[in-house]
Parts: C-alpha cells; structure tokens; sequence
C-alpha cells in the first residue's frame, strides 16, 4: 500500500506516547501463523529407530547377539563423536534430534556380522564426522552418512569387510549351506555359468524372504524390513515413490535381462525376485535412499533419483566386479541430487508456460 | 459423495466450538472512535473533516480520490476531536480521524431502494464505491473496483465465499445462520452487476447448520441460480484462488487476477453489505468480529462498529487482561500480533484472539528436506528452498522458483517439523524485491 504525499496535521506524538505508557500489558509479538503442528524432527527420527528395531530382532535371531553388540557400538560411537565435534565447534549440541543414533544404526546394518567392532567404530566416526559433522550437521549432508562410513570401509578394510557367517539355522536346500558366501555371491559366481539349477534359487526364496541367509546384519530379514517401512509408510515418513521405482525398475531390468531370452520361462520370473531379495537392496530402498536430507525434495525428482538408483544397482550388479551394488549407486545418485532437483520443480498452480 | 477441494492444504484444529453457536450480540459504540483513514488496499482516504466539526452517523469523513481506493464514514455521532495519526492494526501510524461519541445515533439521510432491480449496473457499482465497500473477509480490497472488470472480461462464475476456513473464526458461520435471505439477495444483486452465467456459494463441511439453513432458504426462495457447494474443511480454503479451484477446476494464471478465468470471489459479509448499501442506502461502518481465545472469559460474536479501540471488544467478553500475552488480530494463520490493545478495529477485522501464553515462532532445528512445506503448499511451491535462498540473499533465485506465487497463507511453516518460520522468510524476500521495484519505478521517473 504506498501512500501518496498529502499536506498533513503533524501528529502528536507525546499524546500517543503517554497513551502507550499508561498501558501496562506488554505483549508478544511474532509473525504469523501463531500455530503450528505438533510433529518435530525429533518425533520422526524416534519413528524411524522404532521402525529399524524390526530388523535387530530378526539380526539377533539369525546371526546371534554379536549383531546387537555392533548396533551398540556403532550407535554409542556415533553419538559421542557428534557430542564432541559439538562441542569443539563450540556449538550446542544437536545430539538431542536422535539423527546421529539412526545414522549408527543404518551403519551397523550395512556391515557383517563378523567385523570387528574398532572397525564399526571408525566407520562410525567417519560417518559422522567426515560426511555429516564436516558439512554443518544436520541437513548440511550431500550424501547418506551411514552409506558413506560403508563405503569407507569396504575401501579400508575389504577383506575384513567380505567375511560373512552363516545363520544358525542351517540345513535348508540352496544357499545357507555355504558358510562363506552371500546369496548375491553365490548367484555372481554360479548361476552365469549354468551350474546352479532354477529350482535351488526358487528354493531360497522363502530364506531370502525370513532372513535366514548370510549378509549385512540389516539387510537379511526382508520381512522384518517390510514391517519397518509399512510403520514408516503410515506416519508419512517415506513416500511410496522412491521405493517403489528403485525396486521396480531393479526387478523389470533383471526381468528383461534374465538371460534365458524369454519373459515368460521360469527364470525370468524367479531371478529377478530372486535379486530383489537379496543383498542390501530392500534396506536400501526403503531406508537409506528415502533418506529426507540426501534425496530429492521434489515428487518427480525422486521418481528420477530412484530410477537412477534402480539403473545403477542393475549395471553394478550384472556386469560390475562387485556382487552388490547398492550403497554405491546410492551414493552416486546423492551427488546428483542438486541438479535433479533443479530441472524438477514443480508445476505450481497457474502455472504461465512461457511462449518462447 | 467426494467433497470438493483442492491440492495442498493443512488440518489445524477447527477451535470453533466457543463461538459458533453464540448468535451476533450488538456491542454498544465506545466513547471515543478512532477511524483509520486506510481501512482498505489502495491509496487512503482524504479527510474532508477537521477538528471541531460536528458529525453524524454514515457521514462520509474521509473522501476516495483514486480509482483503487474507498471512502470512509463516521461510525458514531460527535464531534471530530483530532485529524492525526494514531496507530493502525498493521504496526504503523496511519492518518486517523477521533471522534468523540455524544451517544445521540443521529443519522444521516440514507436513500433507500427497496426494489433493486429499478437500479442499472453503473448505478450499484457507483452506490457501492460511496458507501465504502470493501472486501470483509480479510483483505479489504475496494468492492467496486473488483466488480467493474473489463469489457471483454466474461464472468462465468460469481462465487461466494462462505469457507472461513480460519480457526477461531465464526462470524461469517453466524452470517449465514442469522442473515440467509439479506445474503440471497446480496447475491443476487452481484449476480445482476457481473452478468455472471453461474453463481455458486461455497461452505465448508464443519458448518452443518449454515449449509442446510442455506439449502432451505435457496428452496424456498426458488432461487434456482444459486448452487451450494460443500467444500472439504482444510486450511485455506478460503483462499480465493483455492475456492476457484476446488469450485471451478480453473487455475488464476501466475500474477493474474480471477476474472482472467472468469471468476469473481466475494465474501459472505461483504455481500451482506452491498444489500444493506443498495436496499437501505447504509454504509459501512460496523462489522461482525469473532472475540474469543484461551484468555477470553466469554467468547462472543459481536456486532462493532468501526474505530472502536479492541480493548472495548475484550473487556466485553470478559477477558483476562493481565493473563493475556498475546493478542492476535484475525486468524492465528495469517493474523497480526498487536503491541497494544488501543488499536481501532477496521473494516477487515475479522477477529480478536487472546492468548494467555506466548506461541512457538523460534526455529528448533535446520532444515531435513523432509518435503512437508511442498505437500502442505496449495500453490505447489517449494517453501523450504526460497527459505534458504533468500536467507542466503539470493532474491532472484528465489524468483525463478516462484516466490511471487505465495499466498502467505502458512501452511508451510504449520507443518514444518523444524519449526522454521518459512513464510517469513517469503514475506521478506517479497518485500525486497517490491523496493527494488519501486526504487526501479521512481528512477525512472
């Protein structure tokens, strides 16, 4: 509202000001809107914890209580590490919002059983320090923390890093009888060259499925995951779109590619649930890439993160050295994130196309 | 049977029970007025009293000289003690005219019009703009001005605003219940002005009764042309832009207006008044003001004339003045904390809340991307990023991600687990950049 000049009485001030001094109510001010939600970041990230402690339990069982032990670690680590760059940043300290706890616990998840706990420890402190703490703490991150310490590992430690135990329940045909190798292992080196049958991997499926197979200690129990996210998914923690499109398009790649040349036969249909439940990829889609800070804020550009991570983890997979290919097409896809977001805004209402 | 609404939007506690059902009470003019001469957008109005003048009640105390602008008129019969500034519900001193009461309620001569169809278009319009009309739902934007759109403009739709999807808020909710035939033929009247094809009147779910004493009324008035709409109770429905699409499915196009769709938006008070203005040649110098909040003692829905000082409407229902800690003009969305409680109410003043504690407004935590700001924003921004951009001064960033579309209305920081107040942010980048306009415009001159 501008005010055009006019010719006016001066006004009187002292009135005004004797008015306002007789008044003894001070009131707060602030700007609108005085309401506000009662969700925090705090209530969320306790969400989250509740809904990874599905897949502890199912650790414990599997892989006994070591697996516990390594959460504690990695978790205790975490915090403290954040508690006293905290404090030498001479900050106050954000321990409080439980972020760097879900970070130990994501880290323990992505590691095996059998590492040793100084090693859990490190990546611990990685994670925190060098990919979280280094870029302003909270929010300031451009890549998954826990992811990060993981990859820091593999890159210190590889072969410490590879060693895997078998769960206590053995004896079922397929893949648990081997102690020394983890499902997607197993596929790499066998089923290429036609020397493992069909019938065994559709044998292991109800493994996959429970979680009675070697490999990280979060990533084995695809039910206890999936329990986990459902509580995730009705506190409108994590969306439906990343999940869905990352393992979507993991599943129709492995699907067409199946190798058999032939979208119907058996091996089309079992191998790409087969992939799908094994190694990290569950736990990678439904909790590490549905990380808020390092994905796109943008609907469509988290379609586009997650098919990206979906193409990676195929092309890493199938023709890459390594058998899993989850944390680093993750992280790849982590870098990209500014640049998805910038050519996916979105449509807002009355949107003008311009004419040129 | 799927209400209809739009994308976006927010559920706040509805708070309405207080004062819903507590029918308008006429609260007595208070001993002094004090009438702002800018109770509306647009340039202010022109004093055309001075001190000493006697004045009676509807006489016009402030004149209109430009076109976006509306006259002002005395509230109350007296004398006229001051031509000064005083202070205004939007934290400055604006130009104000005091009146003190002689509680005599002379009139003025008020030409009336029982049959408004004799009227032309041109006839009402020009009555509007002299009886000072201006949009009562909160923005005060000049009737008449918004009723004379170009000759090319078609309107297809006049909507009627009934959503006041505001918490706390029930004065257009009595409206309705107490005023649903004054409110037809106000409707009617505007029907007439625009031409319209289709007229609708939209109300929000959580007003069962408004909804069927409208219904009955329509009915048995047989006055076909008006359609009810029921509109899903989230905030902010009542947001024009957002009526019209919840109504229409059109979208005002980006730094347009809504008759560029075709559509015209007018609120359930304000077209009261234009039958009052045209039927009984009255003015506008009272309104409806919803006072209520946990520090009121007894929340009331009160009939006030304009200039009264809001310590008048407090003291009225009992509120207790030494808990108050806050007091909030309009909605706890989008209304204005106030320093003091000697500010007069206005035209646009749709309510008075009075908290009995400080309300949050400190950032808790940074930000964690988590997406709410864009699924709460019925405009389908990205709050979270113009925040950052123009925390970091980077306004035309802000721009390109259109900071220019934000309707102010809140949903964002409402929803924000970090409690960062995110519209304050895109209020002040709206600011700068409404300098750097008019720093431009001024140089070019």
């Amino acid at each position: 509202m501008t005010t055009p000049s006019v010719t006016r009485p001066k006004p009187d001030f002292q009135s005004q000001v004797n008015d306002v001094k007789q008044k003894t109510v001070s009131l707060h001010i602030s700007s609108s809107p005085h309401i506000r939600h009662g969700e925090s970041v705090q209530e969320i990230m306790l969400w989250v914890i509740a809904a990874l402690i599905p897949s502890l339990i199912a650790s414990v069982i599997f892989f006994g209580f070591r697996a516990l032990f390594l959460t504690c670690v990695s978790v205790i680590t975490a915090v403290v590490t954040e508690w006293l760059i905290s404090r030498l940043l001479k900050k106050p300290s954000s321990t409080g919002d439980f972020s760097a706890v879900v970070t130990g616990i994501l880290l323990a998840y992505n590691v095996s059983p059998l590492l040793p706990w100084w090693m859990v420890a490190i990546g611990s402190v990685f994670a925190i320090d060098v990919a979280k703490m280094a870029f302003g703490g909270l929010g300031g991150n451009f890549i998954n923390p826990a992811l990060a310490g993981r990859a820091f590992l593999m890159a210190s430690y590889p072969a410490a890093m590879t060693c895997w135990k078998a769960t206590g329940f053995g004896s079922v045909s397929g893949i648990d009888g081997i102690t020394s190798a983890t499902p997607l292992a197993y596929f790499k080196s066998g089923f290429s060259e036609g020397s493992i049958p069909i019938s065994e991997l559709q044998g292991a499926l109800g493994n996959l499925f429970i979680g009675n197979v070697g490999g990280c200690i979060g990533e084995t129990s695809v039910i206890a995951l999936l329990i986990g996210a459902m509580i995730l998914w009705f506190k409108k923690i994590i969306g439906f779109r990343i999940p869905f499109f990352y393992i979507g398009t993991v599943f129709f790649l492995f699907w067409i590619f199946n190798g058999s040349g032939n979208v119907f036969s058996s091996e089309a249909l079992t191998i790409p649930l087969y992939q799908v439940l094994s190694g990290g990829l569950m736990l990678g889609a439904l909790f590490m890439a549905t990380d808020m800070v390092t994905s796109p804020i943008t609907p469509k550009g988290k379609i586009i993160f997650a098919l990206g991570c979906g193409i990676l983890t195929f092309v890493i997979r199938k023709f890459g050295g390594y058998p899993e290919g989850v944390s680093y097409s993750i992280l790849l896809m982590n870098l990209f994130v500014p640049h998805i977001e910038r050519y996916t805004k979105p449509r807002i209402y009355g949107e003008v196309k311009k004419r040129d | 049977m799927s209400l209809k609404t739009f994308f976006g939007g927010i559920h706040p506690k509805y708070a309405k029970e207080q004062t819903a059902a507590s029918p308008i009470e006429i609260l007595s003019a208070p001993e002094t007025v004090v009438v702002p001469m800018q109770q509306h957008i647009g340039a202010p109005a022109v004093p055309t009293v001075k001190k000493g003048d006697e004045v009676l009640v509807g006489q016009v105390i402030g004149e209109a000289t430009q076109p976006i602008s509306a006259p002002v008129h005395s509230p109350v019969s007296g004398t006229v003690v001051a031509v000064t500034d005083r202070p205004h519900i939007n934290g400055r001193s604006v130009l104000s005219v005091v009146i003190e009461n002689d509680g005599q309620n002379k009139w003025v001569e008020l030409e009336t019009h029982p049959d408004p169809v004799q009227l032309d278009r041109d006839a009402i319009i020009n009555k509007i703009r002299a009886a000072g009309i201006v949009g009562m739902g909160g923005a005060g934007f000049p009737t008449a001005a918004k009723l004379r759109p170009p000759k090319d403009a078609v309107i297809d739709y006049l909507i009627i605003n009934g959503a006041e999807c505001e918490p706390y808020l029930t004065a257009d909710h009595r409206l309705m219940l107490e005023r649903t035939e004054d409110l037809l033929i106000g409707i009617l009247i505007l029907k007439k002005i625009l031409n319209a094809k289709r007229c609708y009147i939209g109300i929000e779910e959580n007003k069962p009764d408004a909804i069927i004493a409208v219904k009955t009324a329509i009915k048995e008035n047989h006055y076909d042309k008006i359609k009810l709409v029921i509109l899903r109770a989230k905030y902010p429905q009542g947001g024009e832009k957002q009526l019209i699409d919840a109504i229409t499915g059109r979208n005002v196009p980006s730094g347009g207006l809504p008759m560029d769709c075709g559509c015209v938006v007018q609120n359930v008070g304000t077209t009261i008044a234009v039958r009052d203005a045209i039927i009984d040649g009255l003015p506008l110098y009272q309104r409806v003001v919803t006072v209520t909040g946990p520090a009121v003692g007894s929340p009331k829905n009160l009939l006030v004339r304009t200039g009264t000082p809001m310590k008048h409407l407090l003291e009225a229902c009992q509120t207790d003045m030494e808990a108050t800690k806050k007091v909030i003009m309009g909605g706890p969305m989008m209304g204005l904390a106030q320093t003091h409680t000697d500010v007069p109410v206005i035209k646009s003043t749709s309510g008075i809340l009075a908290y009995n504690k400080t309300t949050p407004g400190i950032r808790e935590y940074p930000c964690i991307n988590c997406g709410r700001c864009i699924q709460a924003c019925p405009v389908n921004l990205v709050p979270s990023r113009l925040a950052k951009f123009i925390e970091r001064e980077k306004i035309d960033e802000a721009v390109e991600w259109n900071l220019m579309d934000c309707i102010e209305c809140g949903s964002c920081t409402f929803i924000c687990p970090s409690k960062i107040n995110l519209v304050h942010f895109i209020k002040l980048g709206k600011f700068h950049i409404q300098a750097k306009r008019a720093a431009a415009a001024s140089k070019k001159q």
